[in-house]
């Protein structure tokens, strides 16, 4: 039995660790409760122990966790149905933790207008946005094309516009006849 | 359309862009802010006994393998 290719590559441990704080918060990203998205990064981290051996050492770990956990997301989700998405409530406590924010109350809006885009949007405009990754990295994540990323990024953004155009006239201020110019000006 | 109809539009337009700019602006400011709330998280203790546990099944089955 050869147990030489059983054995963890070094820095594969620390790596790992070191990506968790950016895999928890996609996850919160694509599960929008911070429990669901906890069970979802410890999920990861055990796929992505077993299949260590598929990992090349010195490549994008972040981008390759990212998959893992992306696909492990959809897969249960078909399992599950759509009774995985739950939206309401739990980020609040999670949020209430930082008071340094502006202001905690608008992020609770704009988390709620994140959580109503479809995922495909959501997910693209996240890793795009949030998490770094380069519209090449996001479509090897998402395994799609590129344009289908920078679509689907635009689409969010235009979404999110709208929502939060809506929601809050004071803190966007746009009349309605500027806004949908300004969005048929910004769908370019 | 009349062209000063049409050019009122257009300068319309123009206007907007700065406010759309804006909006774009907030919307990539809140989407890392929210996103950073997550990530300065302190890392609960669940994944960091995961991660031992882990590490000492691997080592043990290292060790088993020499058997």
């Amino acid at each position: 039995m050869s147990t030489a290719e059983k054995e963890l590559a070094p820095g594969f441990k620390k790596e790992l660790l070191g990506s968790l704080p950016s895999l928890r918060a996609f996850a919160y990203s694509l599960t929008g409760a911070a429990d669901k998205a906890d069970d979802l990064v410890q999920d990861t981290v055990l796929k992505a122990w077993a299949k260590n051996e598929s990992f090349q050492m010195g490549t994008n770990m972040k981008a390759w966790l990212f998959t893992i956990l992306r696909n492990e997301f959809y897969s249960q989700m078909r399992k599950k149905g759509r009774e995985v998405q739950d939206t309401e409530g739990t980020f609040t406590d999670s949020l209430a933790v930082h008071p340094g924010q502006d202001s905690a109350l608008d992020m609770q809006d704009f988390k709620k207008a994140l959580d109503q885009l479809p995922e495909d949007q959501r997910e693209a405009i996240v890793l795009i946005g949030a998490s770094g990754f380069s519209y090449e990295e996001a479509a090897e994540i998402c395994d799609c094309a590129v344009g289908t990323i920078k679509s689907r990024v635009s689409r969010a953004r235009l979404r999110l516009a709208e929502i939060l155009d809506v929601k809050g006239a004071s803190d966007y201020v746009m009349d309605a006849n500027a806004a949908s110019i300004g969005s048929r000006a910004y769908s370019r | 359309m009349t062209y000063s109809q049409n050019k009122k539009l257009k300068q319309e337009g123009a206007d907007s862009n700065n406010s759309a700019s804006e909006v774009s602006t907030q919307i990539s400011t809140k989407l890392q802010a929210l996103y950073k709330s997550v990530e300065d998280q302190t890392i609960p203790d669940r994944f960091l006994d995961l991660l031992e546990q882990l590490d000492a099944a691997e080592s043990n089955h290292t060790k088993g393998g020499h058997k």
